[in-house]
């Protein structure tokens, strides 16, 4: 793939005062991709994305986006960006209606002439367009603020975590309208802190810490996974992962959903462990390999890190 | 410019849609207006007064009906004697006793020479100051009148009163002016120094911000529609005071609305100014109340006379600007002078208004602290 880059990161740092936000950020991201940042709270997500659509300024280090510096070019990139923030930056008491002309007008554009884009999401919450906002179920409140970020019709799309505080059905159907937007050729900029929403990105990169731990394809990202991964399974959870943790040939012991994800030293394990596990108490034990996900993947990256 | 419409449309709309700032805006007005007005009032109106007349001849009289015609007072009980006036001001009814001593007229005209008693209830002590004053007030006056007509050069009682401006004595007056400047504070600094903060607590500053939006579109537009709607409010609380109280405006009509106008912008931009400052809602209603209300209402000369202030809140309250507008819609209102008299605190307003602007614009933050 020769597509060009739309945004382009460059040992990017940013600090609050001593707390150091973002560290020696660089990656780059093509056009028409959906690139996803994963990484728990505090990871420096926000930031990041506040940089980019020129919210804040970098403390070094180079960012642009569009082809345009986000610290010079600002005022031009700001036309050309649809944001949505964390919060849903909508109006509460005004309707689903008002909220949507106000950023279309502010934006220097009509509803009609880009409703095609905004159709199929808009169109799941037109039947409420007289509701105030605020009066909207978080999941309408999420459809109402992309529709908003999305109506100027944005070369980018910057959305920070938008699946936030979503049901779980809603989250599905977002990730299904983003897909759809590909064909408008929106480069599309998300970040979440749910691990199995980096399977619906193009690209991902793990981010920890203010540091990019990884960036790569979601599917390739859990090959860097190179121990092999066990799922052990027990009545007692809380005194599996402990007693496992005790033993000395464990490499990294997590919960994991029902079950605990275990790596060994030499990536096997023997009879020594049963017995082992039988003198802590932790009987009806049940081993076997699994397939690593990104979130094995990426506690293996927290660990190291 | 669609998009400065758009903007102050929705302005307007967060305004009509939220009960809370309709209250502030088009009820606190009204009911300051009128709780000055009528409860606060200094005015005596209809005050019932009792009358001991140990003479009862024509003198006492003349003199008590004119207490009486007045309009300040209403004639109570007459009394027969002494004993009765404790329980009569006891009954909380009778705000003064009034007592003529005995052989008034023999005694006004032969002596030249005559007393009243007036006795009032020192519990209410602004009542009995202002009940006392305007029964000697009415007595000089009477005194004047025997005088003219030369039945007698001697005077009664002669009490040194003399009210400029507000010759009927009307309370309403003093604190008109005052209303106006409080509320214009209340409502142009503390009300957009809250929508615009507010926008940051909901974070829709920050979609505004990475909006073609310029700095300048998005403070005029908060501007906008707090200035209409106050500039509405002056009309309201004027309209008010020519026809509950019977004030007109004494001077020009057009050069009070245009100093009003420049008094909004003032603090339109002061509230501006609090906002570019403030981070949260709470922070600018504290900056608002205490940095603003707390010394308009204090040091603007509002209640207080600045003149019998220590000498540094005199200093302090020459940085403030109600008190200059304060000045100035008395001398319009009251006075009825013309620009000349009152170009100078024009012209301090002014300087007001245009520092808060450029600091505001430049404070103003294009992206996020």
């Amino acid at each position: 793939m020769t597509a060009k880059n739309i945004i382009s990161v460059r040992d990017l740092n940013k600090s609050y005062g001593p707390v150091k936000a973002l560290e020696a950020i660089s990656f780059d991201v093509r056009e028409g991709e959906i690139f996803g940042f994963i990484g728990p709270d505090g990871a420096g997500k926000t930031t990041l994305f506040r940089i980019i659509t020129t919210l804040l300024l970098p403390d070094h280090g180079t960012v642009t986006a569009l082809g345009l510096d986000c610290v010079k070019d600002f005022r031009e990139l700001r036309n050309n960006i649809g944001y949505m923030p964390g919060r849903f930056s909508l109006y509460m008491d005004l309707t689903v209606e008002e909220n949507l002309n106000f950023y279309a007008t502010v934006f220097g554009t009509t509803v009609k002439e880009n409703y095609d884009l905004i159709a199929d999401i808009y169109s799941h919450i037109e039947p409420f367009k007289n509701r105030p906002a605020g009066k909207l179920s978080g999941g309408m409140k999420q459809k109402l603020a992309l529709s908003c970020a999305l109506i100027h019709k944005p070369a980018l799309l910057v959305l920070d975590e938008p699946t936030t505080g979503v049901d779980a059905v809603s989250r599905a159907e977002f990730w299904e309208m983003l897909k759809k937007l590909k064909k408008y050729n929106i480069t599309i900029l998300v970040s979440t802190p749910y691990m199995d929403e980096a399977m619906q990105c193009d690209r991902v990169a793990l981010i920890q810490g203010g540091r990019i731990m990884s960036v790569d394809q979601p599917e390739r990202l859990s090959e860097g996974f190179t121990r092999k991964l066990f799922s052990v399974v027990a009545s007692e959870k809380y005194k599996l992962i402990t007693a496992l943790r005790e033993y000395p040939l464990t490499h990294s012991a997590y919960p994991f959903g029902e079950s605990l994800h275990v790596t060994f030293r030499d990536d096997r394990y023997d009879d020594s462990l049963l017995d082992f596990l039988e003198s802590k108490g932790v009987s009806g034990v049940t081993i076997e390999e699994t397939l690593p996900g990104i979130e094995d993947r990426f506690l293996e990256l927290m660990q190291k890190s | 410019m669609k998009r400065f419409l758009v903007f102050v449309k929705k302005e307007f709309l967060h305004i009509f849609r939220d009960v809370r700032t309709m209250i502030i805006l088009f009820l606190i007005p009204g009911a300051l207006i009128l709780l000055f007005g009528f409860v606060v009032s200094n005015d005596l109106k209809n005050a019932t007064v009792s009358f001991l007349d140990l003479s009862n001849d024509e003198m006492t009289q003349k003199l008590s009906d004119k207490i009486c015609s007045s309009g300040f007072f209403q004639r109570g009980e007459n009394l027969s004697s002494y004993q009765e006036i404790d329980p009569a001001l006891r009954g909380n009814k009778i705000k003064a006793v009034i007592i003529f001593e005995k052989d008034f007229s023999r005694k006004l005209i032969g002596e030249g020479k005559a007393t009243v008693n007036i006795i009032t209830d020192g519990s209410e002590p602004n009542m009995a100051t202002m009940a006392t004053n305007y029964i000697s007030a009415i007595i000089a006056d009477f005194n004047s009148d025997l005088a003219g007509k030369g039945a007698t050069a001697t005077l009664l009682v002669q009490p040194e009163v003399r009210m400029f401006y507000n010759p009927s004595l009307k309370g309403q007056h003093m604190f008109v002016p005052g209303v106006i400047t409080l509320i214009m504070i209340l409502i142009c600094a503390l009300m957009t120094s809250i929508t615009i903060t507010r926008e940051k607590e909901f974070g829709t500053m920050e979609a505004l911000l990475v909006s073609p939006l310029k700095p300048v579109q998005i403070i005029l537009g908060k501007i906008v529609p707090y200035f209409i709607l106050s500039f509405v409010d002056v009309i309201i609380i004027l309209l008010l005071s020519r026809y509950v109280f019977d004030l007109p405006v004494k001077g020009s009509i057009i050069l009070l609305l245009a100093e009003s106008m420049l008094y909004i912008l003032m603090s339109l931009s002061l509230g501006i100014l609090v906002s570019t400052v403030s981070k949260t809602m709470q922070q600018a209603i504290f900056i608002s109340l205490v940095g603003m209300m707390l010394p308009t209402i204090l040091l603007s000369g509002f209640i207080y006379p600045i003149e019998n202030m220590p000498k540094i809140y005199g200093w302090i309250s020459a940085i403030l600007p109600p008190r200059y507008f304060i000045i100035i819609i008395k001398n319009v209102m009251i006075k009825g002078t013309g620009f000349l008299y009152v170009w100078k605190e024009t012209l301090i307003l002014l300087i007001f208004t245009i520092a808060a602007i450029g600091i505001s614009m430049r404070k103003f933050n294009i992206r996020l602290q």
